[in-house]
């Protein structure tokens, strides 16, 4: 189910939570029994995520997650005695960092939600997260690189925010994972970037923070030939200047239309590298399946996956357990999205849990001490790269058709994040 | 050798935004209609192409013999029980009556297909290649210039040469008198809609075997198709791929000097020529 228009949006994503809205529809009309049995007001958790518009992609999990979640949220949260019901208001952002603002603070103003929650892309955890940090009420993000989230929002590394906490990987954990990744094949050591001129292509190719510099470092040769419009027809003049420098190596953050472009003209001029790997168009299987054959061993970096060896706080289901039931209630592959939003979703009833209080500041406080293991690994914000942001770890690995026709995503390369067990060896494309 | 590749991959994307251009520039030529749909279209031509593949195994080309038909019939019917009764004296109604249809129909794939980034396959086709003096030019490029080419020839002949050709021109010159004619402005229209969205399933099928396609894709698309026709002249159907072409040709050259340059060279050949030929390049001859 999905809201066609914020006024559908907002009809419908209650309606993921149906218990606990009966639930608590049913304490609200008998306040005084239900002070009486020791229940609580419902505690409301606002969710931002793109349900709509290009970026959907990110929230078609979101009517899956909540679900799943359900039978937890129903049972509530005591605090100080008192069992509280817990809501989750779902909003669509409409892939719009506008309307992102928009749904944000109507859920701060209007719904007076008592922890705020967004997910997916600069455009989307940048704005709700900017609107709590104005309306000072507690925060948590996730499912973005860290260096967007914070530099992106202006965030002063010495002094950080104060109401909103932010759990991802950054850059830096991408270019260890793909060097490492390179590192398990023989190859000239010369690599074509492919980065657009987006937020995450001046990330990825800034000449002081990106990958040029990394790159060079590590005896790496950059071939880049600047930043281009995303959603571009024609990769003619990257791909003459690639052959031209005998790139082995492609690697970028594309869009995957760009990344789709890209690869058939590729194939069509003669460009044979003899590793591709591309952040962001690789993500979902439906993505890679489309590339048909030619999607087969292409490299990309990965977040989550089934095999990633962690459990949900709140469900006790292992990364394989929560795929496999998106797979069998939606009939669809597993996505990376999936094993994120859960985690949210954990790190915000953990920190209501242990609140004692439901206050902003006592909120906040719980947030701050949050240590954790979610299914997308443990967070704990205090030992990352700037205060208000956790890192969970960050793998890469190259997509494999299995047999059955489904395809598998292997983890090859895992710096820093050892407990993510490698899945098998490199294969080089042909 | 890099500038005759740039160039001749220059022409062969502008086959491309030729398709995307000619069904609009024939609408707009028949009865000033600015569809904003458009580009939504060119994706629901795509999605109906994909489900022809997927549930009766058909070669992407050979779903052509489906959705090229289907896509004319809901032209047809679109026209005739909605934007006909829009036209009138004011462009603004039917204007915001194609917005709302790119929203509804942005919205309904989204509901039906998902978010996913889908393609059609074509196999080996996809990446095969004709040497050409030293150059690599990409077959499925190619045939969708020849396609290209080739509809809009066919639009030029049905237009110039056949009575509902002479229809088309009568009513576009003047509805009234054509009306007094004896013409049914109704059936006119809707079957010039028909014809643009036989065009724009031709534009489908070629943009999801060159690139994946999601819902929301259209208007991104779109807006090389409303330069070509400008370029090339409201209302004239080789200006429109000509004007295809050289957006194409001003693209891959902006490319070549600096990728960032791509897309803000076809841009500015467009402002520069509505700043110098506001009418277009090639626009049509007074009748």
């Amino acid at each position: 189910m999905k809201g066609k228009h914020p006024e559908a949006a907002d009809r419908l994503a209650p309606a993921v939570t149906r218990r606990t809205v009966l639930g608590s529809a049913g304490l609200l009309a008998a306040p005084a029994i239900a002070r009486a049995q020791g229940a609580g007001r419902p505690i409301k958790i606002g969710f931002v995520n793109p349900r709509t518009g290009p970026l959907a992609a990110f929230g078609e999990a979101d009517a899956f997650v909540q679900e799943n979640l359900a039978k937890t949220l129903a049972e509530g949260i005591r605090i100080g005695g008192r069992t509280h019901p817990v809501q989750i208001l779902a909003r669509d952002s409409q892939s719009s960092s506008s309307r992102a603002a928009e749904v944000a603070s109507e859920l701060i103003l209007r719904d007076k939600v008592d922890l705020l929650t967004a997910a997916s892309t600069p455009d989307t955890v940048n704005p709700v997260a900017d609107q709590a940090e104005v309306n000072e009420v507690p925060c948590v993000t996730t499912n973005c690189p860290w260096q967007p989230y914070f530099f992106g929002r202006r965030g002063d590394p010495a002094k950080g925010f104060e109401w909103t906490y932010h759990f991802f990987w950054g850059l830096e954990d991408v270019i260890a994972a793909f060097t490492d990744l390179w590192s398990k094949a023989e190859t000239n050591k010369v690599v074509g970037g492919l980065f657009p001129n987006d937020a995450d292509g001046n990330a990825w190719g800034d000449a002081k923070l990106g990958l040029p510099p990394a790159l060079a470092q590590k005896g790496y040769r950059l071939v880049d030939t600047g930043r281009f419009q995303p959603f571009s027809n024609d990769f003619s003049a990257q791909i003459a200047a690639f052959k031209a420098a005998d790139v082995q190596i492609v690697t970028g953050v594309l869009a995957p239309p760009d990344f789709a472009t890209f690869w058939s003209q590729a194939g069509q001029q003669g460009f044979r590298p003899k590793i591709a790997t591309i952040g962001k168009a690789l993500l979902f299987p439906s993505a890679v399946s489309s590339l048909g054959d030619r999607g087969q061993g292409l490299t990309t970096e990965i977040w989550w996956s089934p095999h990633h060896p962690f459990r949900s706080s709140l469900t006790g289901q292992t990364a394989t357990e929560l795929c496999d039931a998106y797979s069998k209630a939606t009939g669809k592959p597993w996505t990376q999205p999936i094993g994120y939003e859960h985690a949210l979703f954990e790190v915000a009833l953990d920190v209501l849990k242990r609140a004692g209080k439901l206050e902003p500041e006592a909120i906040l406080g719980a947030i701050r001490a949050t240590d954790l293991r979610t299914i997308a690994g443990p967070v704990k914000w205090g030992s990352g790269p700037v205060k208000n942001v956790a890192k969970t770890p960050l793998v890469a690995g190259q997509w494999r058709r299995v047999s059955g026709g489904g395809l598998d995503l292997i983890v090859l390369a895992n710096p820093g994040a050892t407990e993510i067990p490698i899945g098998g060896t490199l294969d080089l494309l042909r | 050798m890099e500038w005759a590749n740039a160039i001749i991959q220059g022409i062969l994307l502008g086959g491309l935004y030729g398709l995307f251009a000619a069904g609009l520039s024939l609408i707009f030529g028949v009865m000033r209609l600015v569809n904003i749909a458009h580009g939504d279209l060119i994706v629901l031509a795509a999605y109906l192409a994909l489900v022809a593949t997927q549930t009766l195994g058909l070669d992407p080309l050979a779903s052509l013999l489906i959705v090229v038909p289907a896509m004319a019939l809901i032209g047809y019917a679109l026209q005739r029980l909605l934007l006909n009764r829009t036209l009138g004296d004011d462009l603004l109604p039917p204007l915001l009556v194609t917005f709302g249809l790119s929203i509804i129909i942005q919205n309904g794939l989204l509901e039906i297909f998902s978010a996913d980034s889908r393609r059609l396959q074509a196999g080996a086709l996809e990446t095969a290649a004709l040497p050409l003096a030293g150059l690599s030019i990409g077959l499925l490029p190619l045939l969708q210039f020849g396609v290209a080419v080739a509809a809009i020839a066919g639009l030029q002949l049905l237009s110039w040469r056949t009575p509902l050709g002479r229809a088309f021109r009568a009513t576009a010159d003047d509805p009234e008198v054509a009306r007094l004619m004896g013409l049914d402005n109704r059936h006119v229209f809707a079957l010039a809609m028909a014809l643009s969205l036989a065009i724009v399933a031709l534009a489908g099928v070629f943009l999801a075997l060159r690139t994946n396609f999601d819902p929301a894709i259209g208007p991104a698309r779109l807006i090389f198709g409303f330069e070509a026709v400008i370029i090339g002249g409201l209302g004239s159907l080789w200006g429109t791929l000509a004007g295809g072409i050289l957006l194409g040709v001003a693209q891959s050259i902006g490319a070549q000097i600096d990728p960032g340059w791509q897309i803000l060279a076809g841009h500015l050949l467009f402002l520069a020529v509505l700043a110098i030929r506001p009418q277009g390049l090639f626009p049509r001859l007074a009748a």
